[in-house]
């Protein structure tokens, strides 16, 4: 998600790195660099200027001669900055203690606010809760179809009405309709409106004082531009928001945009989009997301991921194997098997740390070359698959029969393990470096 | 030198909220500062990334000004804006944001492209109504086949706009879709085709594959076709804006840009970075909800209209 600001950063610490001790000089250089970097990043200017200000305060109080490595010491000051402007800990839903608890989706339009909706009643579902779903947009033609299908799709309950409705008595409506099904939230999927529309936010405010939200979540894209603080700011003084939700943070923008709503707001960002699909949605960990500007990598996040899918035992094993870098076509077949169920491989390759760097970048594997995968291992003997190296012309051209596959594809898929074992043992050695320099130490990676 | 005073004034009042800013903020630095300073290029540099030029264009355009007052021996800060003024009036001007419709061989097919949520069925619906104020006769292709009733939102604005539309079931092949409209375009012989397409992410290969065989689905029935392939970007995009129009010309044969949503207080200056270092022009211009809110891109009125008081 992050890895331009990422490198941008790295290059900035580069130059300090070199260096014996932390000067006023060198440090000058390097704060310029993060200052462009979070520019490029989208970070809006004011919000950039007063971090960097911070920054420079924080390091300069201290004494950098006793600073054995000063890269590492700015890299920790831009770190706690970062954590100080994003927030403490995962900031969780409210709940109302009398149900239905009520949440509002709130946003300028294109956002992803109904797709956000979908997702979090989806998510909700999956924890026991019952929540409904209601079309309060009536402007945009065909927005409530579009909640209806969502609704179905996540399997839980749907409340609309058609267009001509106001959508203030859609939502009152919905408060009885809640009370007949059962359920215990509500989720309001509002019109998207520009924030200097006053009619439009008179209506948000009328919504609001009706329905008492427990939630009013700000839905915005990561790849929003300087003016993230003018919207968010104008909703938050209508509405007093009390969360934001990132949408789009699938794609490669740098999604400076989390820092400037963050700051303009003071809420926390409590959930972020990550693909088109009604799974993709995800906590924000502020800690992560500072550890990932850094180039830490979301190694967390990967972790807890996987140890929801992944069998423990299992996990363990491919750890080891991958440890000691022995592992074999089996292995590999396994453990794609494995990731697999934990969604697109190249949204979880990005999250190991150095990892898009290794592979230059352009990761996205399409899962449908998982099937050919497998079907190409499946053709290979026990034997073969425990030692590829035995694999010759012959044998090739058996596999590539045996799977329906052009012998070319055999030898990809030989040369890609290969690859990937390399990688592998890069990972080991460059993750325990980066780790140990930057931060002491890094957390073994299960099912990898 | 508005060719039409009615479009000109409705420009301006609908880039109010942009200008107030923009302008606000260019005016402030005229008026704190009587004589060009340090200050001044700092704070000029400040509005233009603020505008979402980004760091290289802005970058760019301040050291422009620096060298002008060494060269020119300027010292009112007035001097500075109109060449500011000049420098992004010609960037955008080196585009040519004109849109040929007529083909000699109809029918003339638009692709819409661009990444979810930046508006591209409703600039859709504004186009087609556009093209038949114009006599044109339209027919529309809801090749979103994957987000949930986009084709129902599609189907909306056909009706309000009084055209045909060819669709498919939802999950439907979306190159069948553009195969089938394209034969129903030529079948019926209408002037206008346009398609829509899923908002995809740039950065997922199989989704801009995907594009990849619209376009060459399309041009198997028609040779030039598509004629135009319009990206529609958010004003409020970031930098992303590059890496999106970068991508998608990589993927398709992009002709031109469609800034949306230029009624809120976003500058849209991604749009100024995209024209100078890829020479995508921007053809159009949404700048309101209403039905007739797209308009064609001309840089000088956007740049007078931005600009002027």
């Amino acid at each position: 998600m992050f890895e331009t600001l990422t490198s941008k950063l790295e290059s900035a610490f580069k130059t300090i790195r070199g260096q014996g001790r932390l000067s006023e000089q060198n440090m000058k250089d390097s704060l310029k660099e993060i200052r462009l970097a979070l520019l490029e990043a989208d970070v809006n200017y004011k919000v950039v200027k007063k971090f960097i200000a911070d920054v420079e305060q924080a390091a300069i109080g201290q004494e950098v001669a006793k600073s054995l490595h000063p890269g590492q010491q700015i890299v920790k000051i831009v770190h706690d900055e970062l954590m100080n402007i994003m927030g403490g800990a995962n900031a969780p839903l409210n709940f109302s203690d009398k149900p239905p608890t009520v949440i509002m989706m709130v946003g300028l339009q294109g956002q992803g606010k109904t797709t956000t909706a979908g997702k979090l009643a989806l998510r909700l579902k999956s924890k026991g809760r019952k929540p409904l779903l209601v079309a309060a947009d009536v402007y945009r033609p065909a927005a409530i179809k579009q909640l209806e299908v969502l609704a179905q799709q996540a399997g839980v309950e749907f409340f609309g009405l058609d267009e001509h409705a106001k959508p203030v008595d859609i939502c009152v409506m919905a408060r009885g309709e809640a009370q007949m099904r059962g359920c215990d939230v509500i989720i309001l999927d509002t019109a998207g409106r520009l924030h200097i529309d006053a009619q439009m936010m008179a209506e948000l405010r009328q919504i609001q004082k009706t329905m008492e939200p427990n939630e009013i979540l700000f839905v915005a894209n990561a790849t929003t531009g300087q003016d993230a603080v003018n919207s968010a700011k104008q909703f938050n003084d209508d509405l007093a928001l009390t969360g934001v939700v990132l949408t789009q943070m699938d794609g490669d923008a740098r999604g400076g945009a989390a820092i400037s709503l963050i700051t303009v707001t003071g809420c926390p960002i409590k959930f972020i989009g990550t693909g088109e699909k009604l799974d993709a949605l995800d906590a924000f960990h502020p800690n992560r997301m500072a550890d990932q500007i850094l180039g830490m990598g979301d190694v967390v996040s990967l972790v807890e991921k996987a140890q929801e899918v992944i069998d423990q035992e299992k996990a363990l094993k491919f750890q080891e194997k991958a440890r000691k870098a022995t592992w074999d076509l089996e292995d590999f077949l396994s453990q794609m098997q494995e990731v697999k169920k934990m969604g697109s491989i190249g949204d979880l390759i990005k999250k190991i740390p150095g990892m898009s760097q290794l592979a230059g970048g352009d990761l996205d594997l399409d899962d449908g070359e998982l099937g050919h995968i497998e079907a190409i291992i499946y053709s290979m003997t026990p034997a073969e698959r425990h030692k590829p190296k035995t694999i010759k012309a012959s044998r090739r051209r058996r596999i590539a029969d045996g799977s329906g596959m052009a012998i070319s594809d055999v030898n990809r898929l030989l040369k890609d393990f290969e690859k990937s074992k390399k990688m592998m043992k890069q990972m080991m050695r460059g993750g325990k470096r980066r780790g140990m320099r930057a931060r002491g130490g890094m957390p073994s990676i299960p099912g990898m | 030198m508005a060719k039409t005073p009615g479009f000109f004034g409705k420009l301006r009042d609908r880039l109010g909220k942009t200008r107030s800013g923009f302008v606000a903020g260019v005016r402030g630095v005229f008026l704190r500062h009587t004589r060009i300073e340090e200050e001044v290029f700092e704070e000029l540099e400040e509005i233009l990334i603020q505008a979402d030029l980004g760091v290289e264009t802005t970058m760019e355009l301040v050291e422009h000004l620096r060298e002008a007052t060494r060269e020119r021996k300027l010292s009112d800060p007035n001097d500075l804006l109109e060449i500011l003024k000049e420098e992004i009036e010609g960037i955008l001007s080196a585009g040519d944001p004109s849109v040929h419709w007529e083909v000699p061989e109809g029918p003339h097919v638009t692709l819409i492209a661009g990444v979810n949520g930046s508006g591209k069925t409703t600039t859709i619906g504004k186009l087609a109504a556009r093209l038949r104020d114009q006599g044109k006769s339209v027919m529309l292709g809801a090749a979103d086949t994957f987000r949930a009733a986009a084709v129902e939102q599609l189907t909306v604005w056909s009706e309000r706009v009084g055209v045909p539309i060819v669709k498919h079931q939802e999950g439907a092949d979306p190159a069948a879709v553009a195969h089938d409209a394209v034969g129903a375009a030529l079948a019926r012989g209408v002037d206008c085709l346009i398609i829509d397409t899923a908002g995809r992410m740039h950065t997922k290969v199989n989704l801009m594959e995907e594009l990849r065989k619209i376009q060459r689905v399309i041009a198997k029935q028609i040779p030039e076709a598509p004629h135009e392939v319009l990206l529609v970007l958010d004003a409020t995009t970031g930098q992303n804006g590059l890496q999106q129009a970068k991508r998608f010309t990589e993927a398709s044969s992009v002709t031109g840009i469609v800034l949306t949503k230029l009624d809120g207080t976003a500058k849209g200056g991604i749009a100024v970075a995209i024209q100078k270092q890829l020479g995508i022009p921007i053809k159009f211009i949404g700048v309101g909800e209403g039905i007739d809110d797209l308009q064609p891109f001309n840089a000088q009125e956007f740049i007078t209209a931005l600009f002027e008081e």
